[in-house]
């Protein structure tokens, strides 16, 4: 039977969660013009008061913020309570520049425990399990995250953070830990190691795990179940709206729930900013209607995925984003085509290699070239050099068919693209444009 | 009787011979033949060595890619046409190589052939039948 952390909210009306949003968006919306003076310039310049704010329906009259108005408005800028009020921050990595500082309340924290709380709980976790938080801790959100979820839960919890692969199969091993969370990439790899200690899925304890923070296929996922066996959850959320959490997968493993009840979901065409219908890919943004220190209004994610609100079989009736697709500046523009790293990761898992990839762009003779390097792996290998050669081609079709794209595809020696313990470098572009 | 090879993966660029090289030095392996295939981004290097089982272990330890293979051994005369006349005997078979290397070694005037051929069985019963000894995988080892 499903379980559920908080039913009532998870299982709620559609009327019952609009309702909680148009109420929430509207106060929300006097709070930061009361307290932000760089939302209400925003809005004067808009032409919108809190006044015109009085349902979900007025969201669209909003403006947009984004990366660039988080840097401009760094450090403080965007803080909508007393700092004697907030207890603590958090960061991102600042890979794609400048990092982004997020303030929160007590009430906050607790909010945002909540919904990775409710992640865990849809993922099987119960208070009779031990949960190892493989996350980084720290400024990253990941750990401080799921750890003050599984602590709601009642699992035993198991703060080992991320690095020291060795330890943290030691304590999978001797504490018998039955869900993980970490980054998917960070998963296959503990998985990859525990194979070549020679653990079959059998004698490895865990039976869930929560993965999140970077992109991954649903071929990754298959992989990561089949090595560790587990079931493998997706967990969705930004730093910027508090964290892990903010969209988590439930026993469907089809697409992830939004915690609507404190975020309002919007997919919207990233190039006009109009906001698009169920089902269109588009670039998905979100307002937080419940927090106190950091509130973002239709904050653009650049993550590019889909909505449906489609009924799901677990009984959530939170509306349900796909997987991101990728992020609109992790999007290559090779040749002209639009490439994101998921689609060569597609083909190569589907062709039998391992997710350990590399993709190198650069540009020469003014033309834009795409090498994927793939490491090659015991089961790929043959002594035949014809035979190497007909697999190596096999991926640059399968790639032209997926892109549209002439490859190169050479293949490495093993472990020799770098293995990261938080996020996975897969693209490296030495275009100079 | 097929003696093993180990035909190990190679990216082709400066310093992966020697690291490999390197690894079976470190554990006093003993190569008996050894020979390279390249294309321009990687490479299969295959080696005959004394110990199969260990060089074995010990690739995979250090992170090698490889498997064994299985190949033909024969020892010929040093002399000129000692090769054609085996060549014969397998064209007459009809059998097709994949790839073969020489090495000398052991006793005086003698050099060896590796023969990797598209069916063993067949190779080994042309080559035994025109009076061919082929080269067992202990004589192999102890040479």
């Amino acid at each position: 039977m499903e379980r559920y952390f908080q039913p009532e909210i998870e299982t709620a009306s559609r009327e019952q969660i609009t309702a909680w949003q148009s109420e929430r968006l509207a106060k929300q919306v006097r709070h930061v013009w009361d307290n932000v003076p760089y939302y209400r310039k925003k809005m004067e310049e808009q032409g919108v008061t809190p006044d015109d704010i009085q349902s979900v329906d007025d969201l669209r009259k909003l403006p947009f913020v984004t990366k660039a108005d988080l840097r401009e408005a760094y450090p403080y800028g965007l803080v909508a309570e007393p700092l004697k009020n907030c207890v603590r921050i958090q960061s991102t990595s600042g890979t794609t520049g400048k990092r982004v500082v997020a303030f929160y309340t007590q009430h906050d924290i607790d909010l945002w425990e909540d919904c990775c709380a409710r992640a865990i709980t849809a993922a099987g976790g119960t208070d009779e399990d031990v949960c190892q938080v493989s996350y980084g801790y720290g400024l990253f959100t990941g750990g401080p995250g799921l750890n003050g979820g599984s602590h709601k839960v009642g699992c035993l919890t198991v703060p080992t953070s991320s690095g020291n692969t060795e330890r943290q199969i030691m304590f999978i091993r001797d504490l018998s830990a039955t869900i993980l969370c970490c980054t998917p990439s960070y998963a296959a790899y503990l998985g990859e190691t525990m194979k070549e200690m020679g653990l079959t899925p059998d004698e490895i304890p865990l039976k869930a795990g929560i993965f999140g923070a970077e992109a991954w296929s649903e071929e990754m996922r298959q992989d990561i179940q089949k090595t560790l066996g587990i079931k493998a959850y997706d967990i969705y959320g930004l730093t910027e709206l508090s964290g892990p959490g903010v969209a988590f997968e439930c026993s469907a493993q089809d697409g992830m729930h939004i915690n609507e009840d404190h975020f309002i979901a919007e997919i919207i065409d990233p190039e006009t900013g109009e906001v698009l219908p169920d089902g269109q890919q588009g670039e998905l943004v979100f307002t937080s209607i419940t927090k106190e220190a950091f509130p973002l209004l239709r904050y653009r994610t650049r993550d590019v995925c889909v909505l449906s609100h489609e009924k799901c079989s677990c009984g959530r009736t939170h509306v349900k984003m796909a997987k991101p697709r990728g992020r609109t500046d992790d999007m290559l523009i090779i040749r002209g085509v639009n490439v994101f790293p998921s689609q060569i990761e597609t083909v190569l898992l589907n062709l039998g290699y391992g997710a350990n990839y590399q993709i190198i762009v650069d540009r020469v003779n003014h033309t834009d070239t795409l090498d994927v390097q793939v490491e090659m792996t015991p089961e790929m290998f043959t002594d035949n050099m014809g035979e190497i050669a007909a697999r190596q081609k096999k991926i640059v079709e399968g790639l032209r068919s997926m892109l549209g794209l002439a490859a190169k595809v050479t293949l490495v020696a093993p472990k020799s693209i770098v293995r990261s313990e938080g996020k996975a470098v897969r693209v490296i572009d030495k275009r100079k444009i | 009787m097929s003696v093993k090879q180990i035909s190990v993966f190679l990216e082709n660029k400066p310093g992966s011979l020697k690291a490999l090289t390197a690894v079976l030095a470190g554990s006093k392996i003993d190569m008996r033949a050894f020979s390279l295939a390249e294309t321009s981004d990687f490479g299969i290097a295959r080696i005959i060595v004394d110990d199969v089982d260990k060089t074995g272990a010990v690739l995979r330890d250090a992170g090698f890619v490889h498997s064994v293979t299985p190949v033909i051994g024969v020892a010929l005369s040093d002399t000129p046409g000692g090769l054609d006349s085996i060549l014969r005997v397998l064209a007459d078979a009809q059998v097709n190589i994949e790839y073969m290397y020489a090495f000398l070694g052991g006793r005086e005037n003698a050099a060896y052939m590796i023969f990797r051929v598209a069916d063993d069985a067949k190779a080994s019963a042309a080559l035994t039948a025109q009076g061919i000894k082929l080269v067992e995988p202990e004589e192999m080892a102890n040479l």
